[in-house]
């Protein structure tokens, strides 16, 4: 239950961030993409603001012995640059630069009441599935 | 297309920031999006928190669309083709490589990951070099 409201109020801050920065908005991103065009500096200013309070306070919050409500941090534990890394990061960046739309502000952007976003979470989770089955069928 | 705020822009990554180290420090969970969904959607009993994050993520964007918003978000359209082909490289991408621009971004850039800096690095180009080709080199409007 508190770990329920934690995530409630997490997301909400995401959600809410993602609006006020209006990465919600296809177009700003694409204009951060846009190296050529009429840049819009937006996102790197959202990236910089959310990293930039992270950098700062993780390193306080991972000085713990263990998180306030649960019993420890589960933190990513792949530590090398593998295969998939690097091909992942390039096949996301593609999907990315065509459709404008990244995992979180795509699922913010579904109140908007629009369709696009809606087709794209769809596409996202049964991209996400051929990849789990994919990757299951070869270990 | 409104004019570039430095302010809502840093004020918006300012609350990202903030919902990853609550969700870290009360929880201990790592607040990338694309992991959550991931989990979310095998339906298990103890990952209940992650529909819980996504609810929140749909309220705040309510609040601020329907209550705090000056204007409301210019509705972006463009070909159902590109929203589905990108979502679906993202999905396989994002799985691939494990994480996406908050997971990789906003909380591994956090953790000073080495991991987490190749992968921004890779797919803010890739990103990039995209839009080049869609917008430069085939002219398209997507």
């Amino acid at each position: 239950m508190k770990e329920n409201s934690i995530a409630l109020l997490a997301g909400l801050l995401f959600g809410l961030g993602l609006g006020v920065s209006q990465m919600i908005d296809r177009d700003r991103v694409l204009g951060f993409l846009d190296v050529t065009g009429v840049w819009d500096p937006t996102l790197l200013f959202v990236l910089g603001g959310a990293v930039g309070v992270t950098v700062i306070a993780f390193r306080f919050v991972l000085r713990r012995r263990h998180p306030i409500w649960a019993d420890k941090f589960y933190l990513p534990t792949k530590k090398d640059i593998d295969r998939a890394l690097v091909i992942g990061a390039a096949i996301f960046g593609v999907g990315w630069g065509i459709a404008g739309y990244c995992p979180g502000p795509a699922i913010t952007a579904l109140v908007l009441g629009i369709w696009n976003p809606v087709l794209f979470v769809l596409a996202l989770i049964a991209g996400s599935l051929t990849y789990k089955s994919l990757s299951q069928r070869n270990s | 297309m409104a004019e570039f705020n430095w302010l809502t822009a840093l004020g918006g990554g300012l609350l990202i920031g903030l919902s990853a180290t609550l969700l870290l420090a009360f929880n201990g969970r790592i607040a990338g999006i694309s992991g959550i969904v991931n989990s979310a959607i095998t339906f298990k009993k103890d990952e209940i928190w992650r529909w819980t994050f996504i609810l929140g993520m749909l309220l705040g964007g309510a609040i601020y669309e329907y209550g705090l918003a000056f204007e409301p978000t210019p509705k972006s359209t463009f070909a159902p083709w590109a929203a589905i082909a990108g979502g679906f490289l993202v999905g396989f991408g994002t799985r691939m490589g494990g994480g996406c621009t908050s997971g990789h971004g906003v909380c591994g850039l956090g953790r000073l990951s080495l991991r987490s800096l190749v992968a921004v690095l890779i797919f803010l180009i890739a990103a990039i070099l995209t839009v080049f080709i869609v917008r430069r080199v085939l002219g398209l409007t997507l």
